[in-house]
This record gives structure tokens, sequence and C-alpha cells, in this order.
């Protein structure tokens, strides 16, 4: 392979070729380099088109701050938007595309955007489309949403696989650069527990782009050798593409890891550290001038690592335009070998002469470039005010450095402005004393500060956490120092001066935003888009600011900054998201007979989180209300049984087991004796209804409590707020049954046939010995323990019996064989809704949170005899109102006409509207007892209202429904049935 | 967040059910002339504390505990945790 515009480096590997397609088209680049550096050395300089103007882009930087290259990656897997080319390992076969232009990234036909640029400037959005209103719907929003947007979601079912996990240690050193490597040196001798978090697949951050020595060798074997001695190090673990995304709330940081080669693509982690420092280094910025957005204008120290770390010699004549010392080191490096540098630009009047190699135009600037899809050459305003012109193909641009803060910021910290480096650094923190920034994240921009204020601060962390003094030898570098001169911006020229060049936001725009009043940081970043976007203004925000400052006449710091929050850099959704989607959104819960009822044919049907079956479908039934009809019918003339197990069970004894629970219950339960159950009504302490269910005393001081299966764990939360918080004395104890016993209703006329065949014949089941409302302890099939409750929702004849959950299916197989002669059914919830709204009984849609026990006709339930929760309030009017909301039964005048859910009620001579309103429809179903549909729905002054007719009318689906009020309980009104 | 349970130590926030302000703990009296004002204000009526703040939370997904937590809520700082059942009822 030849190796084109390349020299040599120790991070590329050019005996390992790596072929990618880019646009379509196939390049090769080597083990070691990213998209974006694998591209400049094939001399692809138009990566992209921006965002608003579509004016063509090409590479500005070397890390995730990348402003402009921006990429479709067509992974084989998952297709991501937005990837930064610049931090894009390179992989055999990787694919990427240019974005935001169409056909093509040359000759984009959004581009004609820019010609009209003057119209679309900042808060054009805001003033263009206000008028006329009708035109938003039909015109105005089509057509921003077609132009807007960075990228494209491929709008294919991806499979990214994320997961989750936590981490814990002593230090989290987020940067693996000078400052973080020695930290984690020093800290891995003491034996604390490190992690070491690096964004970049190589550890070593900035020192990788350098070819100086330490300790007498190049920097980047300095690097390896020391990440040789830390991997090495037990306690130390070491994260690389890993980048740390926030920090938050008591000492927790978020990090996203891309894992490569591995069967999952990403982890989200939360490392809990009990130190942090935040070593993350800092960016060089940009200055804006005239046409500074050219493909080939690069930052000064990216072009640098191009050439250092990857090697990459595509540059022949370079100009490099800076305010600060640091664009010598590139000037130096690229002679070295062997570029031109045509000259250094530089707005100081008296720099430090580096080398005498350079040309040096001192007190200058660049004002202009040329070029159309990259750079030609460039304008200067020499010291003596002459416009001259240079040709170069690569600009290098240095406006300083900002110290990469923000997760310093994350929990509320206050950025502070420096002026000598003319830049903000992490704020005194007053909050928590967690994390520390040192290096250059510090504002510590010299090799030998870095080295310095790393060394001292984590020696003070390791003092603090009481780990033992160590000997360590790390390098000592010779001071020096970075000049940097606080210009910003160039002032000369009427032409677009780029300032966030993603999200193409010019000097102009901030002028704008300032002269409508947009004065505050907050302000302009939302009139103008200045630092939003994927790279969040990491190389333009604070030039932005700056700006700002210099219109106002302010000091930057009382200009200050926006909030930075996170993420640092940008997450899919799915990092978050982890593995919980599409089925695993949320646990299933299986009912005990879940496998039985499937060998069975059920259909199953999602309640909560529970998955249960809502009828059993025979073979020649194709129709599912044949199918519940026919069960409803079991039930009503011979007998079936339903797997009742989720609803909440709660086992309650001790002492004041009893008193408890009449504090509760909003009805009395003083004279509940042993071996009996009752209703209960529970109610919030506002007055409206919580819950109902049924409570049992097995014994003296224990009894059994049944919730709806949706409150199950919040009524039981319930119980222990009221235990812990508001009764402690009471001598009660509580406990979550609903797991443990599987609960099978056993219901019909002939059910007592079946309950006397499997409970034990020492157990007397007769009417007599055993009526309605009873419960006792007993057992079944020779010996396994049981709980039976007389108790029926369907109406029958009924009962409920609770066997541990291991004998569920085989006991369902059980009843089967030997309910043989009765015909006894299986039964799911559908039956069950049919049966419960034939007896009116109250269930999940009526208890809906506004019901109150008058409402449900239970009004005088409530005992104002003793204290309850909910008591006192639920006689409030409005709760309690003669003529307010009650549950009334609904029957259509012609039997086949479907009551809809959701419907509302009015007078027959009433017009449909909201001041009309008399209630409405809660529950309905076709009744095969009956043999019509009825419904059940609350409606106003209801009680007395038996035998009226109304309308239900749900104006959603168009329909309109006659029907006559009349009592809820539409079978067996008196319960005969449930006596028998 | 985490939180210092003060049996178990620190767990992780998504262990926790939030419930609201400790005054819940002050129940008023039913059997009092003014009870039903009583009960108004201690259903409806908070303080919406800028600063250190007392509430309820629960450990759900752990021992069940009702818990009462000391927090900043300008900063998030957890203060003080204590079980519910031994708190002085006293709260203000």
């Amino acid at each position: 392979m030849t190796r084109i515009n390349r020299v040599k480096s120790s991070l590329i590997e050019t005996d390992k070729a790596i072929n990618f397609v880019f646009n379509g088209k196939k390049y090769f680049g080597f083990k070691g380099d990213t998209l974006a550096s694998a591209l400049l050395a094939n001399n692809v300089k138009l990566i992209a088109r921006s965002f608003k103007y579509h004016r063509p882009r090409g590479i500005v930087s070397n890390g995730s701050h990348e402003p402009n290259a921006l990429v479709e990656h067509i992974h084989k897997d998952y297709t991501e938007p937005n990837t930064k080319a610049t931090t894009l390992e390179l992989y055999e076969g990787l694919i990427a595309k240019s974005q935001n232009c169409w056909p093509s990234v040359k000759y984009d036909f959004m581009s004609i955007n820019d010609k009209f640029s003057k119209f679309i400037a900042a808060g054009f959005y805001y003033k263009t489309f206000m008028w006329p209103a009708s035109f938003w719907e039909k015109i105005y929003e089509p057509l921003i949403r077609k132009a807007a947007g960075l990228g494209k979601l491929s709008k294919r079912n991806e499979i990214r696989i994320s997961e989750k996990g936590f981490l814990h240690c002593d230090l989290l050193i987020i940067g693996s650069g000078p400052s973080g490597l020695i930290s984690a040196y020093i800290a891995g001798l003491s034996g604390a527990k490190v992690i070491l978090v690096e964004e970049d697949y190589v550890l070593g951050g900035s020192l990788n782009n350098e070819i100086f020595n330490i300790s007498n060798v190049p920097a980047q074997d300095w690097v390896k050798s020391i990440v040789n001695k830390i991997i090495k190090f037990p306690n130390v673990k070491c994260m690389k593409r890993t980048s740390v995304i926030g920090m938050f709330d008591h000492n927790i940081f978020g990090a996203v890891e891309k894992l490569k080669d591995k069967k999952i693509h990403q982890m989200f982690w939360k490392i809990r550290s009990k130190k942090a420092l935040l070593c993350s280094g800092s960016l060089e910025r940009l200055i804006p001038f005239q046409n500074n957005d050219l493909p080939g204008i690069m930052l000064s120290n990216s072009i640098r690592s191009y050439l250092n770390r990857w090697g990459v010699n595509s540059f022949k004549n370079v100009l490099l335009f800076t305010n600060n010392d640091d664009a010598y080191i590139t000037a130096i490096d690229l002679i070295s070998k062997g570029i031109t540098i045509k000259a250094v630009i530089d707005t100081r009047e008296n720099p430090k002469i580096f080398d005498s190699r350079i040309k040096v135009y001192k007190g200058s600037q660049v004002v202009n470039t040329k070029g159309k899809l990259s750079i030609e050459g460039a304008y200067i305003l020499n010291k003596k005010g002459k416009v001259i012109y240079l040709k170069c193909d690569i600009l290098g641009v240095s406006g300083g450095w900002n110290p990469n803060i923000q997760l310093s910021c994350h929990t509320g910290v206050k950025p502070m402005w420096k002026k000598k480096i003319s830049a903000f650094v992490p704020g005194e923190n007053n909050i928590s004393t967690h994390l520390q920034a040192v290096g250059s994240a510090n504002g510590y921009f010299t090799l030998n500060e870095c080295i310095l204020s790393s060394e001292k601060a984590v020696l003070k962390i390791l003092k603090d956490l009481n780990f033992p003094s160590i000997k360590y030898n790390i390098p000592s570098i010779k001071k020096e120092s970075l000049e940097i001169d606080n210009f910003w911006y160039v002032t000369y020229g009427s032409k677009k001066k780029w300032v966030d060049l993603q999200n193409d936001v010019t000097v102009k725009d901030i002028e704008i935003a300032y002269n409508e009043n947009f004065k505050s940081a907050a302000h302009l970043k939302r009139y103008t888009t200045l630092g939003m976007g994927t790279d969040q203004g990491k190389t333009s925000n604070v030039t932005g600011l700056a700006i700002l400052a210099s219109l106002s006449k302010k000091s930057i710091q009382e200009v200050g900054t926006t909030v930075y929050r996170p993420p640092f850099v940008p997450v899919s959704i799915d990092a978050f998201v982890g593995p919980s989607y599409g089925k695993n959104f949320k646990p299933i819960r299986l009912t005990p007979t879940h496998e039985w009822a499937k060998n069975n044919k059920a259909s199953f049907t999602e309640t909560g989180l529970w998955l249960r079956a809502e009828w059993y479908a025979k073979k020649n039934e194709n129709n599912w209300r044949t199918t519940v009809d026919r069960e409803v019918m079991a039930v009503r003339n011979s007998v079936g049984f339903c797997d009742v197990s989720t609803l909440g069970k709660i086992d309650i004894q001790g002492k004041d087991a009893l008193s408890f629970i009449n504090k509760v219950y909003c009805n009395n339960f003083t004279k509940l004796s042993i071996g009996k159950v009752r209703y209960g009504l529970m109610l919030r302490e506002d007055g409206l209804v919580m819950d109902d269910g049924t409570t049992a005393r097995m014994s003296e001081n224990h009894f059994i409590m049944t919730t709806t299966t949706v409150n199950a764990e919040s009524v039981y939360r319930h119980l222990e707020f009221c235990h812990q918080c508001l009764w402690p004395e009471m001598d009660v104890q509580l406990i979550s049954t609903t797991d443990a016993w599987a609960q099978i209703a056993i219901a019909g006329p002939n059910s007592r046939k079946i309950i006397s065949k499997i409970v034990d014949s020492q157990f007397n089941v007769t009417n007599e010995s055993f009526p309605y409302m009873s419960c006792k302890d007993v057992s079944v099939c020779r010996g396994i323990p049981a709980r039976l409750f007389r108790i029926s929702f369907s109406g029958e004849l009924g009962y409920e019996l609770s066997i541990p959950t291991q004998f569920s299916c085989s006991f369902a197989s059980y009843l089967m064989d030997i309910g043989k002669e009765e015909n006894i059914t299986p039964y799911g919830t559908e039956a069950l809704g049919v049966m419960r709204i034939e007896k009116g009984h109250a269930a999940g849609p009526e208890l809906n949170g506004t019901i109150s026990p008058y409402n449900l006709n239970m009004g005088k339930m409530v005992s104002i005899k003793k204290d309850s929760i909910g008591m006192i309030l639920s006689r409030r009017e409005g709760l309690a109102n003669e003529d307010g909301l009650r549950l009334v039964g609904l029957m259509p005048i012609s039997p086949d006409n479907q009551i809809i859910s959701g419907s509302h009620i009015f007078n027959l001579k009433d017009q449909l509207k909201p001041a009309n309103d008399l209630g409405y429809v809660t529950s309905s179903c076709y009744s095969p007892t009956l043999k019509s549909y009825i419904a059940l729905g609350f409606l106003k002054n209801g009680s007395n209202r038996h035998g009226e007719k109304i309308k239900l009318s749900n104006p959603l689906l168009k329909k309109e429904v006659f029907a006559k009020v009349c009592n809820p309980i539409f079978f067996d009104p008196n319960g005969d049935r449930l006596r028998e | 967040m985490v939180i210092n349970h003060p049996l178990l130590g620190p767990r992780d926030i998504s262990e926790f059910v939030y419930l609201g302000d400790a005054s819940l703990l002050n129940r008023p009296d039913w059997d009092n002339k003014k009870a039903e004002e009583n009960f108004y204000k201690y259903v409806y009526l908070r303080k919406n504390v800028a600063g250190i703040h007392k509430e309820l939370w629960f450990h759900q997904q752990g021992d069940r505990s009702w818990l009462v937590l000391t927090r900043n809520t300008l900063n998030h700082e957890i203060i003080k945790v204590e079980l519910a059942t031994d708190i002085n009822k006293n709260l203000e």
C-alpha cells in the first residue's frame, strides 16, 4: 500500500490498511485513524454543508468539539446522523456520508439559502412567520420542517444494544491527558480504587499531539510507558471510548462507554466516587473574520495533532493566524516535517520570537479568505493598514484556549473569568468539594503547571481519604509560559464572520440580537442559537460572549455564561433506555396458573404489569364474544374457576391489628369475628375512595386483606405509612403475600360440590357450617395448606381458595378433572368483568380517584363514630351532596345497542353541551345473562332517577344511545344466590 | 441521588418512592371541633421551602421503611435521614 500524505507516527499502524467508503467513494486509511484523519490524508476537505446556509464546510478540529464535520454513519446494525468525523474511529468497511446537502455535498440545492442570508439572520423565524396566521399550518411549518434539522433519522428499526451499570471508586479521573495520567499513576501507587475515563480510543490526551520530549523520550513514548504502569495496577480501571456526560447530585457521574467488537454497542454507567478530578483539558477557539468557514480553515492545534498523532501531511502551504504563543509550536512541528509555513499572522505587536525561519506578520489580522469549496488564500491586514493576499491550502487559527469546565458547572457552580488567560475556569465550589479541576481544565495551560497542579491535588485527596503516602517518580518539566492577547474577533469588513460554525451564527447576528435588546447571555443564545447543537459551542461560546461583552461595554465576567447542562457530548436516547424497550420496557408478571392457561389456549391481556388470561376460546369459537358469553353462562348455570391471584394480599398480624384495620377502612370492622370476612372501603385522607377489598379474620390477631390488582403496591405502601408514620405505637406487622399465595375463584351454583371434593374431609363446608362471608384455614388434596374464603365477585355461590403458588398449575388441571361432571369451565378476566358489571361492583374504571363513597352509594357506610383515614374530609360539601353523582345501571332501550364507555349522559331534550352534562359511563359490556348490553356510570342525582330515560352521547365516535337508568345491581339484587 | 438509609447504608434513589412533606406525620385529632379545618390544612397546605425541608421517602425496593429526610432543596444535600418510627412527632 502506498502511503500518500503520511509521515511516521507511533499511533498510526501503516502496515494495517483499513478500507472505508465516504459519499459512495472508496478510500483507505490505517489502524489508528479517525474518519477525519483518513479523509484529510486522502485530501478530502469538503465534508458537509452547514445547517442554515448550506455553506461548504470541512474539518475544523480533532475531537468532540467539532462543529462542522458531521456525517451520517451507516453501521451494519444502525445508522447514526450527526456523527463527528473527528471522533469516529476508522474500522474496516466503515460507510459514512455527508449530511445537510442535496443532491450532493458539492452541488447542494439548499445553498441558495446563503444568497438570501440577509433575510434569514438571527430572529428571522420570529419575525417572518408571524403572519398571516393561516399560513402557518399549511405553508410555513411544512417548509420549515423540510429544511430544518441536523441530519436525518434512518427510520429503520435499529438494533443498537445498550446496557446500564453502576461503578464505584475512591477517585474518578476524567481525562487521560498529562493531568489525568499523573493523577492516575500517583493514586494507583497509593492503592486507592481509581477509575480513569477517556473519551478517546487512546490514552494520553493532548500529549499524543506533541513531539517534544518528556524525560528524554518523545511525548507519545512517555505516554506509553506511564500507561503501561497504570494499567498494571489492579486497583485502577482504565475506560477508553467513555465520555463522562454529566455530574449529578450526590457525587454521581453519568458516563457512556462505546464498546468495540462486542455484542453490546454501548454502556451507560452511573459512577459513584468519593472524589473526582476533572482533567478534561482545554480546547482551542476560533477567531471570527470574513469567510472564516471555508474548508481548509482549521484550529491550529488540530493541524498539529493531525500531523503528529495521525501522521497526516496533506498540507502544502500553511498559514497560521494567532493571538497567542501556541500557534508557533504548530509552525515549528510543521517545518520539522518539511511543510511550508507561509507565515504566522499574529495579532500581537511584539510576540516572542520562536524560530527565525518563520515569517511573522506582527500586529496583523486575517481579514478575509478566498476559495469556493476550499481555501485558496487569505487577505491579511498588516500593521501598516495595508491588505495583502497570501496563497495557502490550509489556514490554522488559534484564538486562545477554553478550559473544559462544563462538568464543574453541572451542580450549579458558576464559572469564573480569569483575565490573565482570557478564559473561564471552574468557580469556587461552595456546594461540595467533590470535583476538583486540575491542569489545563483549571486554566494551567503549560505542561509544567499542569503536572504540578495535578500532583498537588491528588496528594491532598489521597491524604483526605487516608491512603498512605508513597514514593513516586514524575518528570520535572521546565517552566514555560503561554502568552495570550485579549483579541476576540476581526472588526474589519462587513461580510459574514462566523462565530458558531455549526449553527451558522455570525458576528452580525450577535449585533442584531444585541440591538434588539437580547442582551443577556441566555437571551443571546436563544435568539441566535449560538452555542447550541451537537458541539454545544465548545469552539464558539466564549467568543460569542466576548463579542457581546464588547458590544455592551461590560466585562466578560459580568456578561457571564449560559448555564452548562448535561450531557457534555450528545448521547443517543437508547443509551438511557438501555435494554428497557419493547417487551423489556417493564417487567412482565405471570399469574401462578400462566403455564396451564397457555396450554389451555388462553388468550392473554395486560393488566398493569400482569399478563392475565382474558378468555379460553374453544376450537369452534371464532368470536371472543361467543367465548366470553359461554364462560359467563357456565358460571351462572354450573361452575367455573378463575385465577384471581393478581389481587393484592396483605397479611396483617399483631395485638392491634383489628384496631389498625378499623382505622384504615372507613366502614366499621370492630365486630368482625374470627372466621369471617367483610367488605372494606378504603379512603384517602382527602375523603375520596382509594381502594376496596375484603379483609378476613383468620384468628384473633391474624387478618388477610385483599386489594384491587392495580393498587396492590400503593395500598401496601399506604398501610406502612399509616403504621410507621401515624401510629407507630400500634402492635401490628404487615407483609405483602401477593406472590406467595395463588388465589383461585371457584364460582357457580355447583361450586360447593367441587369445593367439598378438594377440601380434605375433616373440614366441613356445608352452607350451615361455612356460610357466606366465612373464612377458614383448611388443607386440600390431602394435606396442602390452604385458605378458604366464601366470597364472590361473580354474584354466584362462590369461593376463593388460596394455595401455595407452586401448586397452582397442577391444581388447575386437577380442578378440570374433578369438575368434569359439572362441566367446570375456566374463565378469564373478560367474563369476570361481565359478571362484576352485572352485579354492579365498582372496579378500576369506577375507582378513578375522583369518586367519593357517596358517589358509590356507600356514603352511609362511612362510620362517623370512629377515626379513620379520610372520614373527616369525605363529609365535605361537594363530596357528599344529595344530588351529586351516583353509581347507576344503564340499559339501552334496544338491547343490542352497544354503550360506549366514556360516553356522557344527557337529558333527552337537552342540547349536547358541557353545561348539560349529567355524568358519564364508566364500564360497559354485553350481558349474556340479561341478553342485553348494559353499563355502569355516574349520573347526577342518579339514585333518584331509576326508571328514567336518558341519552348517552359519544361525540368522538359520533354515537348516541338511548338508555334507561336502573339499579346498578342488574342481577340478583338481593344477593340470594350468594347465600344458597 | 443517594440516600443514606439509617439501617442499610447508602442506597440508590431508584429504590425509593417519594411522598412529600413530613408534616404528614402530624395528623390532626379527628375528635375536635375544628377537625374539618385542621384536616383541610393537613391535606392541602404545604410550605414550599427553598432550603431545609423535611420529607417522606419509602424504601419500596428495600426494607419498606418510611424515612424522614432533611434535605436542602437548593442543592439537594441530604443533611439527615431518620426512620419515621423513630422521629419525635413534634415536627413543625
